[in-house]
């Protein structure tokens, strides 16, 4: 984009020549069809050039031009700004285009060539640069203990260094402690994100202790409060892990509402038990832990935890894929037709595992997380090759920062050190600069891994993830030719080492828009504690579910009618040793096939009539606005 | 080729109750070639293979006209004793074994089924003597453990250093009865290896097959095609990877015992590759025919598949199995014989790993001077169908009813007698000998013993942490949703600028996690640095 294109697009005949750059600039517009998700309905109609707002007064548009990049700086709204970002390329997960952005009220209100804007109104240049949506980081720490530490970087510093980074919307995991209540913690969880938070934010919730009991509040939660999505560990044996049992019933029951299982997914009883051996062996150090925590026990747990999604017909997703063998199984069940994503960290895409054997006790132990970074130091590429083909879908930071002094009260035996890294600043950049930069991907699968991908699975789609008309004004400028150095000293975290230290990457966000108020620019960060809002979200994501009801039509087992089996029934003599003392929680573990004459009556089943949720009144009061690309299609499984 | 002195150290002893017997004009065929000999067997044992033997008169000479000779099948998996549900399966020693011989096979090895609580030396006992009274051939016993705590160690200790027991069964599956935790799992491995046993593990998911039985049962399907339904193949498939990881982990040779699925066998071939060393069985069922049966009309048919895991209701499967068996990918053919199904003619597969993985080769599963005299003379290209008539099995159903098959046994030789010959069963009740067999089988336990040596795990040396160590404050979780109590939980958050002072402080007294078993800090052996001169951290 020259400076004589825009001279002549301010001339009258701003068709032809929006159509004329249509051919003569290199970097086409381009459509993608059948990407990884396919395109949700309607979602191209009001993302696309939005011709009518430019062809009937294109005289009343040069008032805008005409002011140029100039920037009106001290003419500043307060209530939210109202922006022009002008020159930029920009990208969304299924096109690139050049148009220029209008903003208003903290959503995008105009996209498209010489714009008819109100005067006085701030343009961002974005020149020669990348406008692209505002990244979303599905996987955040910020307020969730461990060991009894509060994380060092809270809602405040987090989502600052996010916004510094260009993400601009989290997703928080609240952790439940076993034995209290799902709705009190997230409240308080909400509460205090809503006074410290510098970003948008939504919340998953983190289920330590399955029970049938949770029903009632997982419905709330899902219904009223705009969460959809929901954790289990297979790891944390005696504090937080969940047995296969529980796992199978809760995703059952998350599947009738229409929210998404994740996984932490390691197996406990291996690593609780691989712990021991090592302590026993002398072994205390930060090594310890990757010892204690294979790449194979990782492996284990994501391929049970798909086996019980797929019984369940419930989608899941994988949080933390830190392995190769973890990945492959993934895509090989993906391949198969499973409804699963897999997330790669920033740790787990930028660097290994080496730092664990490090001399240096405080940087190896800032390294600690789980699932451990994997020693192998291919591990980062081949990760970023699946990321870019597909088989892995969204990247996180899975940001959990413990200061080196927190770090230390496992100074003497690994398995209290405080898990978690660093990487809700550098994600962004780790991406571009290991995928893009080299080549393995393209600027559109970019926005869609860190941005659009996660919206779409989480149901915030296009209100976050995409930049079109009635989107929200969550918007990054993006620099892809700047270089930048991680360091723990230049970083906007509190903690002391950096796990990326002294790594170079290309890639950076220039200017980034956060709810309308641009809260980056010039490296200047402007920006207020507690302008970030919740996000909810809604059930049955259109990109995950609408599979899965198609699946749970189809899967209804079906028995055999058949006459009466008249023969002669064994004597079942009853086993007086092995009887259970409570028998009747503890059936037989076959089903007893010789039960005698058979009611033909009860085969002809039905699945008609009166379903289980009947008694379940529908709430009508659902504060979820509905999301700019129009309501989503499916609201419930039935 | 032959030493005179074989020859007439046998001789001395012609009245003895074993013939003499001269096989002449066979191709014999053992696991690595095959060779035209004849094989000279006095006193249940080869003493003589080669061409042209010398041997004493009046031996009897069995003709094999060019038929292969073969060793005596071994057959690793049978239940004939297995309580279920109480019934006793229909089959015992004695019914059991003559099957097992009609088809060519001379060895079994049966499993030993201790309920919970049971002693596994009596139950072992008790096996034995049944076995010894009832069996035509010889036999060897796996024991299942049915549950695992301190009292087991001390009997598999002795099973396994007296008793000439080296295969245990532990369970996956059959939740609240036999199933282990992974944790039981991971501490059964560990002191198995340390015996030298072989491990052999029923590999399904017990907790969701619990699940989904009540699911289907719920739904009103009751009958016999609700077993394959609440047991689909991706549960045996889990299983059998869990299975292999821990094995990794322990570095235990692992044997999965009936694989029945195409992905549950490509699970074992793909752990192989990697290097684990992992044996899979599939068994006779799955290898002749799939689990479509459980549909049919006819329950007592239906019923007559029932076994665990299911048959693989893909019709590919048989041979996608025979195709991995071949290539060497599974090692093992079971038949799994319990009061179900009936063994039958079992292939050459069958006898040599299994007598290499459970330590019994090459006394069986080689036709070799010094080996046990249990031969089959094998006619490739007989067939018959399988009816359950013919069969020399007591249940009335036979899965394989119909199934033509090819090739057959025509003489059965154990322990130098002939027992079956066309079509006669000539056994004896009881005649079959215990088989003890001994710990750390090389074909399993070298590659396991050289690992051990490598994999060796060892810790960095590093300079003591003297940097400031965080103050535990005890009271962060979210116990009280009294609103009263709501406060920030931020409020935590440690204050900017630390005071040193308050690092000086110490847990002693009660805790609010005295009762969380993760407090395992004061186990901790000193880091090779030296002792941390902070020594109050919990």
């Amino acid at each position: 984009m020259s400076e004589r294109g825009r001279e002549r697009c301010s001339q009258e005949d701003d068709c032809t020549s929006l159509l004329s750059r249509l051919g003569s600039d290199s970097p086409r517009p381009r459509m993608k069809y059948g990407g990884m998700f396919c395109s949700v309905e309607g979602a191209f109609e009001n993302k696309t050039l939005n011709f009518e707002s430019f062809s009937p007064q294109t005289s009343a548009c040069q008032s805008p031009h005409t002011a140029g990049p100039v920037r009106p700086g001290s003419a500043q709204l307060n209530s939210g700004d109202r922006l022009i970002i002008k020159g930029g390329k920009i990208v969304n997960d299924d096109q690139s285009f050049y148009a220029d952005i209008y903003v208003e009220d903290g959503s995008i209100k105009q996209i498209g060539e010489n714009l008819i804007v109100p005067s006085g109104v701030r343009t961002v240049d974005a020149y020669g640069q990348l406008v692209i949506p505002g990244g979303v980081d599905a996987n955040t720490n910020l307020l969730a203990p461990q060991k009894g530490l509060n994380p060092a970087d809270d809602f405040y510093q987090g989502t600052r260094a996010a916004l510094c980074g260009g993400t601009t919307t989290i997703m928080d995991h609240v952790l439940v402690e076993p034995g209290t209540s799902l709705l009190s913690v997230f409240d308080q969880w909400r509460e205090t994100a809503e006074q410290r938070a510098c970003c948008d934010f939504s919340l998953h919730l983190d289920i330590t202790r399955w029970h049938e009991g949770l029903y009632e509040e997982l419905e709330t939660l899902v219904k009223d409060k705009g969460v959809n999505s929901f954790l289990f560990f297979m790891a944390y044996k005696d504090k937080y892990q969940s047995s296969d049992s529980q796992l199978y019933e809760a995703f059952g029951v998350l599947r009738d509402l229409g929210a998404i299982a994740q996984v932490h997914a390691e197996n406990g009883d291996i690593i609780d038990e691989e712990q021991k051996k090592l302590l026993s062996l002398g072994i205390t150090g930060p090594e310890g832990h990757v010892l204690s925590h294979p790449e194979e026990v990782e492996t284990e747990a994501v391929y049970r935890a798909i086996t019980i999604a797929k019984q369940a017909n419930c989608p899941l997703y994988v949080t933390k894929v830190m392995s190769k063998s973890a990945a492959d199984t993934i895509a090989k069940s993906r391949k198969k037709g499973m409804v699963v994503y897999g997330e790669p960290i920033t740790a787990s895409l930028a660097t290994d595992g080496s730092k664990y054997w490090s001399k240096d006790w405080a940087t190896a132990a800032a390294f600690v997380m789980s699932p451990p970074l994997n020693p192998d130091p291919s591990t980062p590429q081949y990760l970023t090759s699946l990321l870019a083909c597909g088989d892995l879908q969204v990247t996180s930071s899975a940001h959990a920062s413990f200061s080196t002094a927190q770090k230390a009260i496992g100074k003497d035996d690994f398995t209290l050190i405080p898990e978690g890294t660093n990487g809700i600043e550098e994600r962004m950049s780790v991406v571009w600069d290991r995928a893009v930069s080299t080549g393995k991907m393209d600027e559109n699968e970019f926005v869609a891994v860190t941005s659009t991908n996660a919206a779409k699975l989480f149901n915030i789609y296009p209100r976050k993830g995409r930049i079109a008309v009635g989107s929200d004004a969550d918007i990054v400028v993006w620099n892809p030719k700047e270089t930048r150095t991680v360091s723990a000293k230049t970083h906007n975290l509190t903690v002391e080492v950096n796990i990326l230290e002294g790594l170079e990457f290309r890639g950076v966000a220039s200017v980034v828009i956060s709810g309308g108020r641009v809260v980056l620019e010039d490296r200047k960060l402007n920006m207020s504690e507690g302008s970030g809002r919740f996000v909810p979200r809604k059930a049955f994501p259109d990109a995950v579910y609408k599979r899965i009801r198609a699946r749970s039509k189809m899967a209804e087992a079906r028995g055999v009618p058949r006459g009466n089996y008249d023969g002669p029934v064994h004597d079942v003599i009853s086993m007086t040793k092995s009887v259970p003392p409570t028998p009747t929680s503890r059936g037989p573990p076959c089903p007893k096939t010789q039960t005698g004459p058979r009611n033909l009556h009860q085969s002809g089943f039905t699945l008609a009539g009166a379903q289980i949720d009947d008694h379940i009144p529908r709430r009508s009061a659902q504060r979820i606005v509905a999301p700019p690309g129009g309501r989503s299609n499916i609201t419930s499984l039935s | 080729m032959l030493l005179p002195g074989t020859l007439h150290r046998g001789g001395g002893c012609g009245h003895m109750v074993s013939e003499r017997l001269l096989i002449k004009g066979g191709r014999v065929v053992n696991d690595d070639q095959s060779l035209y000999a004849d094989v000279y067997i006095e006193d249940g044992l080869i003493k003589q293979v080669g061409e042209n033997l010398v041997v004493p008169g009046g031996v009897k000479v069995i003709e094999a006209n060019g038929r292969m000779v073969i060793p005596g099948g071994i057959d690793v998996n049978t239940c004939f004793m297995k309580p279920y549900l109480g019934t006793q399966p229909v089959d015992d020693f004695l019914q059991g074994t003559k099957a097992a011989l009609a088809g060519g096979t001379t060895m079994i090895i049966d499993h030993v089924t201790p309920q919970p609580g049971d002693s596994l030396l009596e139950a072992f006992e008790h096996w034995q003597e049944a076995a010894d009274k009832k069996a035509c051939c010889d036999y060897s016993l796996h024991v299942d453990i049915p549950q695992w705590n301190e009292t087991v160690k001390d009997e598999l200790e002795l099973l396994v250093q007296e008793k000439g027991v080296n295969s245990f069964q532990v369970y996956m599956a059959y939740k609240d009865l036999y199933q282990m935790s992974d944790s039981l799992l991971y501490e059964a491995l560990s002191f198995l290896k340390q015996l030298g046993a072989v491990v052999l593990v029923h590999a399904e998911n017990g907790d969701l097959i619990a699940q989904e039985q009540r699911k289907i049962l719920g739904m009103g399907i009751t009958g016999p095609e609700g077993h394959p339904l609440s047991r689909p193949e991706e549960l045996e498939a889990e299983a059998v990877f869990r299975a292999i990881t821990l094995g990794n982990r322990v570095n235990c040779p692992v044997y999965i015992t009936k694989v029945m699925s195409k992905s549950a066998a490509d699970t074992i071939t793909q752990a192989r590759r990697k290097g684990s060393v992992v044996f899979g069985e599939p068994i006779t069922a799955s290898l002749a025919t799939d689990g479509s049966h459980y549909w049919s009309k006819n329950w007592a048919k239906a019923a007559a598949y029932v076994t665990s895991p299911p048959l693989s209701p893909d019709p590919t499967t048989p041979d996608h199995l025979h195709t991995l068996l071949a290539c060497g990918d599974l090692q093992v053919v079971g038949s799994a014989h319990c009061a179900y199904k009936n063994g039958f003619c079992l292939g050459q597969v069958t006898s040599t790993n299994a007598a290499k993985i459970f330590n019994l080769y090459p006394r069986k599963g080689r036709i070799a001077v010094g080996s046990d005299a249990d031969i089959v003379i094998w006619d490739p290209d007989s067939s018959k169908t399988i009816t359950a008539k013919l069969q020399q099995s007591a249940s009335e159903y036979n899965i394989f009813e119909g199934l033509e098959c090819r090739g057959g046994p025509v003489l059965v030789l154990s322990q130098g007698r002939v027992v079956y010959e066309e079509g006669k069963l000539q056994a004896q009740q009881g005649t079959g000998r215990f088989i003890p067999c001994k710990p750390f089988p090389d074909y399993a336990y070298q590659r396991i013993k050289f690992r051990n040596q490598v994999k060796v795990k060892q810790g960095v040396t590093r300079g003591m942490y003297d940097g400031p160590v965080y103050d535990v404050i005890p009271t962060p979780k979210y116990i009280t949703p009294a609103p009263s109590a709501k406060t920030s939980p931020t409020s935590h958050q440690p204050p900017p600028i630390r005071n040193l002072h308050q690092s000086n402080f110490s847990l002693s007294g009660a805790q609010i996690d005295d009762n969380v078993p993760r407090r395992s800090g004061h186990r901790i052996v000193a880091p090779p640095g030296g002792r941390s001169n902070i020594t109050s951290l919990g």
